[in-house]
């Protein structure tokens, strides 16, 4: 029992930084911006919100300053896509390139200057990411554990992730914002400022993905500061977006599940099944690959990606 | 509600469609991005605390200051020359393929092979089995998507990411377990080539750049030239047009896919033989991806990609030697192939439209148009 | 109403497309509540331009609009809808996969409606009006006038007091159509204001008030519709006094060039597209096809030319069957049928690639080798520059940044060069302005008087009367006549087009044929 509980609770904490960097492309997504660059912003989300939380020792600024270096890198590929019109595919991949580079830079600029040549996350700031713990509920057996004894980052992403379920579903907004992703012509027709949304969304997308990567190096990496730290999440979390049918509530448990397939080899008794670890490693990739194919072989029309996604929009092409 | 006024007049700028650039003119506006570009780039060295001038000079002379390092430039540049001409028979047929990373693996797997357990065999004919099994392959990874989008018109672009995550863990499966160096017990390895799978050198450099240059001229042939070449421009138009053709769609997007993958699956060949000497994790390393980049600046033309691979290995090699002269980052280039990128597909937009500032009304002013400046 | 006499008032309206195009010159209009204003024009003459500007699209050059007697700048769809502007598209804005109601409140201001809500509120929309709307139904479930309903249904939720419409019956039944009337009427006895584009002249005399005429983008004169008649109207619209005959070559008929027997075809949608259709093409003559947008016409194209399958039936090219040949091997059949895309540039040519390149497309491989031989395409482009007079600026340039009448000369002289047994045309004229479409006709009479035969698809039932021999009609996908066009009347070929009346003398007489 305890050895499951210790499994969920991986899975979990694993899977966060999916969470963030899968909300970060469906709001792409949705408004019809196929966005390769995950990996590039949750890159400069783990640069910003390090080095912020380095130099000030305070965890809120540094959640601010990786939520702002994600959204800063969205800014440029929503410049790029929405103002001029480029090719989505060729930007992402431009903006993943540049993400990862410019955080590289930056790290190793800093390592230079640190007389140890390692780099740390002070005392303090390693306090406030610890897991929370509540008085009465974390203690409680089995509930505890499995509910109210993460890091403050596993609440904040359940969090955005149900918000922006409301958001799509309940709001007038919502809808607007999804008719873009479908048909911008018709939002637009119908008077949503489509330029505008597209902005916000890509851009608050990027940011979300950033907070995933200050994630990466805060707790995956308990604070000390590696180059290539996010380590090709951000393409398991374009993954989860086909996984998680373009819907924020099945990325919730969908990136728990991803993040137990990367945990699971570690939990795995080796003596009774002999898989490589490989294996698990693919699992992630083999299970989206799968599910894509059957996605579109059933051609299920409301689980489908946006239908506009990947095309430009000029009000007068009609 | 009709009763509110609109008072508010024109925004002060906004988009309109202009006569389409010639290419001339779109060649013209490509360069001035590249030079606003590395103006931009610049500012981001000033910042940091650089001299960009310095540093600029540093990485062209760095990768030319000698021998070994024009060596090393033209050694960078062989993967990545070869898979953006691979990349470009897919996307010349709009089939946007991310694949080549995983091409270029499965391609440097399938030649592994042969080099590590069949090394007995002649020299040449080990070498040209070698190329062969790369090729296949990497052109059977590259038929995957093609057989599915055929089916289900399932997106390509998703699924090829997910083939190269796939391709990379293949490797380390095969590190880990079947092929593991039994010779090295303690760090899992793949074992380095004999020298009869090694690429032979000629003028120092493995000769991975001859087998780039014949590809360049067979690419060049078959695109501009041959009826494959003209059935994969159509596609690229309209499958509709294709089909009216009388093209089979399925069967030119099939083989072309193919020779698509296996031209990357050439690169990881002479990535593994002239190279790495083995089956390394990082085969790719990421070529795939920048290649795709490549194609792109250089309009999916050969001769682009000839010179825009060149530039983007100079910038690679010049980048290492500013690390260890200056202490920056050979990341660098990553970061300068960004800003390049981001200022060259930003000022596509002028071949097509342009910007247009308010002006008075009534006043039949000629439209004030506003050049160049991007992202 | 208290409200001004004009509801819209658009004085010397000027747009341009680039340098040369002169889309809208000094255009005036006005349109009063509580009445219907049919604008008509020949395609080009800026009917659609104009709209654009009304609802938001574009924006005028010069000139000014007033909405109830203020001036106002009208640039984004939002500053159109909060005039009280509603604009019914002819290509349909709508979300696919949302149901009617969601999208009905895309864009609406305000807080997202409870659905009991909404649904109650289009509900007495439906009624006020005469709308039939299932709000929960999804856009991709319903028919093309279902759809339009939803369109209607968004512009009268908003409240809008002025209502465009573009060409909203060119995809519908007479029997719709008539529907659609009923409920513009009843807008109408509301105290809307409602603009109705459309060039079908019996239409316009049927609903309209008033008429604003546009001819090459000016405004040539606004008459009230009782004081005038469909031949003054037309005369207004060509802007001579017409004489819109066509010629019509006397030729020797060849029999059964082309005989189509029982031909049954399954549309996308699951539907029959062509129903047991049967009709013979002779050399010599050309054949008009004339339906309602959507009766089987593309299809009926397709089917011939080995695009589409079929269930059964049979095509018969002097006595070869084509059953389940493939369009290479329809190609190569040593007797070549020619064919003119409706979509030009998305099927016909490759808008990307000069006109040289586009000369090979249904050559290129019968060159021995693995080479592609330009040589001859590239003669064969300067001769139809030459012959047909098209305005490029050389072989290589781009098709798609010719203009429309250009693009389709490059396109039919492809075709005609192949040196056809059969032509087949979809839409010919289709966009192009008077003097092109004249040149095409005198193309199709050409290869006609070649002894070619000639299927020809149409819209214009005029033109369609005019040019051709014999006119087959099509009503959801059956053929409904096949009849003599010098003996017929376009009342007649309007009640086939319907289904109302079914030829039976001319359909005997075509099975003999």
């Amino acid at each position: 029992m305890s050895f499951m509980i210790r499994f969920i609770v991986a899975a979990v904490v694993a899977g966060t930084p999916l969470l963030f960097g899968t909300l970060g492309e469906i709001m792409n997504e949705r408004v019809g911006h196929l966005n390769l660059g995950v990996e590039g912003m949750m890159s400069l989300g783990a640069v910003a919100g390090f080095m912020v939380g380095y130099r000030t020792d305070n965890f809120a600024l540094a959640l601010i300053a990786a939520f702002a270096a994600g959204a800063l890198g969205a800014l440029i590929y929503a410049i790029v896509t929405v103002t001029f019109m480029a090719n989505h595919t060729v930007a992402g991949l431009t903006l993943t390139i540049f993400g990862i580079g410019l955080t590289n830079v930056i790290g190793f600029h800093y390592l230079g200057m640190s007389e140890s040549g390692t780099l740390k996350l002070p005392e303090h700031i390693t306090q406030q990411m610890r897991a929370v713990h509540i008085t009465g509920l974390s203690d409680v057996p089995v509930i505890g554990p499995l509910l109210f004894q993460y890091n403050p980052f596993v609440y904040v992403g359940i969090v955005i992730a149900v918000l922006l379920a409301l958001f799509y579903n309940f709001t007038k907004a919502g809808l607007n914002v999804r008719a873009i992703g479908e048909n911008p012509q018709a939002a637009d027709a119908a008077g949503v400022h489509v330029l505008a949304w597209k902005y916000v969304n890509i851009v608050i997308g990027g940011g979300i993905c950033g907070i995933g990567g200050a994630f990466t190096i805060m707790i995956t990496n308990g604070g000390v500061w590696i180059s290539d730290c996010v380590g090709g999440l951000g393409w398991i979390a374009v993954a989860l977006v086909i996984f998680a049918t373009w819907k924020p509530v099945n990325a919730i448990w969908g990136s728990f599940v991803f993040g137990a397939m990367r945990i699971l080899k570690y939990y795995v008794n080796k003596e009774i099944i002999h898989i490589p670890d490989a294996f698990y490693d693919m699992l992630p990739f083999l299970v989206t690959a799968v599910i894509l194919v059957l996605v579109s072989a059933r051609q299920v029309r409301d689980k489908a990606q946006p239908a506009a996604c990947g095309t430009n929009y000029f009000r007068e092409d009609r | 509600m009709s009763e509110q006024i609109q008072t508010h007049k024109e925004p002060l700028i906004r988009v309109s469609k202009r006569k389409e650039l010639t290419p001339r003119q779109a060649t013209l506006l490509k360069l001035l991005s590249l030079v606003l570009a590395l103006i931009a780039g610049g500012i981001f060295l000033a910042v940091l605390g650089f001299n960009p001038l310095v540093i600029y000079a540093t990485i062209v002379t760095g990768a030319f200051r000698s021998t070994l390092a024009i060596q090393g430039t033209v050694k960078i540049m062989i993967p990545l020359f070869i898979s953006a001409l691979g990349v470009t028979l897919a996307y010349k047929m709009q089939f946007w393929n991310i694949g080549a990373e995983g091409q270029i693996i499965i391609g440097a797997i399938f030649a592994s092979y042969f080099g590590l357990f069949h090394s007995n065999w002649p020299r040449p004919l080990l070498l040209v089995v070698m190329l062969i099994a790369s090729m296949i392959g990497g052109g059977l990874w590259g038929l995957l998507p093609a057989i599915f989008k055929n089916k289900w018109n399932t997106n390509e672009t998703l699924f090829t990411l997910m083939l190269n995550y796939i391709a990379l863990h293949l490797i380390a499966f095969l590190r880990d377990g079947p092929w593991r160096d039994p010779a090295n017990p303690g760090f899992a390895k793949i074992a380095t080539f004999t020298e009869n799978a090694i690429l032979p050198k000629l003028f120092g450099i493995h000769i991975g750049w001859v087998i780039a240059l014949i590809l360049f001229v067979l690419v060049y042939i078959y695109l501009k030239y041959t009826k494959h070449g003209y059935e994969i421009s159509v596609i690229g138009g309209s499958k509709a047009t294709a089909n009216y053709a009388g093209m089979n769609v399925k069967k030119i997007v099939l083989r072309t896919i193919f020779l698509s993958g296996a031209i990357c699956g050439i690169a990881g060949f002479s990535n593994a033989a002239g190279s790495d000497l083995t089956l390394a994790m990082g085969v790719a390393g990421g070529v795939g991806f920048t290649a795709i980049i490549v194609a792109w600046l250089a309009d999916l033309n050969p001769v682009g990609i000839l010179i825009v691979s060149f530039l983007f290995a100079v910038l690679d090699k010049g980048s290492s030697v500013i690390q260890s002269s200056y202490g920056l980052s050979t990341d660098c280039s990553d970061v300068l192939e960004g800003i390049i990128l981001f200022f060259v597909i930003a000022g596509g937009f002028f071949v097509k439209y342009r910007f247009v500032l308010r002006k008075k009304k009534n006043v039949g002013t000629p439209t004030q148009v506003k050049g160049g400046e991007a992202a | 109403m208290g409200k001004n006499e004009y509801a819209i008032e658009c004085r010397g309206i000027t747009k341009r497309f680039g340098s040369k195009v002169l889309a809208n010159d000094e255009v005036d209009l006005q349109l009063k509540y509580g009445e219907i204003l049919a604008l008509l024009g020949e395609n080009g003459s800026g009917k659609t331009t104009l709209m654009n500007m009304l609802s938001g699209i574009y924006r005028p050059d010069a000139g000014e609009i007033l909405v109830n007697g203020t001036e106002v700048f009208i640039n984004s769809p939002v500053d159109s809808m909060r005039l009280g502007i509603g604009m019914i598209h002819q290509h349909f804005k709508l979300v696919d996969v949302f149901s009617a109601m969601d999208n009905i409140a895309i864009g609406t201001k305000g807080k997202r409606e409870a659905p009991a809500k909404m649904r109650e509120k289009i509900n007495f929309i439906s009624e006020r009006f005469g709308l039939q709307i299932d709000p929960d139904k999804k856009i991709y479930d319903m028919s093309v006038s279902e759809k339009q309903t939803v369109e209607i249904m968004k512009v009268l939720y908003r409240g809008s007091d002025i209502l465009i419409l573009d060409e909203p019956t060119a995809v519908l039944t007479p029997q719709e159509t008539e529907r659609l009337f009923a409920i513009l009427r009843k807008m109408r006895a509301e105290g809307k204001a409602i603009i109705i584009i459309t060039h079908k002249l019996n239409e316009v005399m049927s609903i309209s008030d008033r008429v604003a005429v546009l001819r090459k983008g000016k405004s040539v004169a606004t008459v009230e519709t009782a004081m005038t008649d469909e031949l003054k109207l037309t005369e207004l619209m060509v802007g001579h006094s017409v004489d819109l005959s066509i010629r019509r070559p006397e030729t020797e008929k060849k029999e059964g060039v082309l005989r189509v027997e029982g031909l049954s075809v399954m549309g996308s949608d699951g539907t029959r597209a062509l129903d047991d259709v049967s009709f013979t093409l002779r050399g010599g003559e050309i054949l008009g096809v004339a339906g309602v947008a959507g009766s089987g016409q593309k299809e009926l194209c397709e089917t011939i030319t080995g695009l589409l399958p079929y269930e059964s039936g049979s095509i018969k090219l002097e006595e070869m069957e084509l059953k389940g040949k493939s369009p290479f091997e329809i190609l190569n059949l040593g007797v070549s049928i020619s064919f003119v895309p409706e979509d030009r540039l998305g099927m016909g040519l490759v808008g990307s690639m000069g006109i040289t390149d586009n000369m090979l497309l249904r050559t290129y491989y019968k060159t021995p080798g693995y080479f592609i031989d330009r040589k001859p395409a590239k003669a064969m482009a300067d001769k139809l520059i030459d012959k047909l007079q098209i305005l490029t600026p050389g072989t290589e340039t781009p098709v798609r940044l010719l203009s429309g009448g250009n693009v389709q000369k490059v396109l039919l002289g492809r075709e005609i060069e192949a040196a056809p047994k059969v032509l087949i045309t979809a839409y010919a004229v289709r966009g192009l302005d008077i003097n092109s479409s004249y040149a095409i006709y005198d193309l199709l009479n050409e290869q006609k008087e070649k002894g070619v035969a000639v299927l020809n698809v149409g819209e214009d039932l005029d033109v369609l009367l005019g040019l051709c021999d014999r006119i087959m009609v099509l009503c959801h996908g059956k053929v409904t006549g096949i009849v003599d066009a010098k003996t017929t009347t376009k009342e007649q070929l309007g009640l086939m087009m319907t289904g109302a009346m079914r030829d039976h003398r001319t359909e005997t007489e075509a099975a003999h044929v």
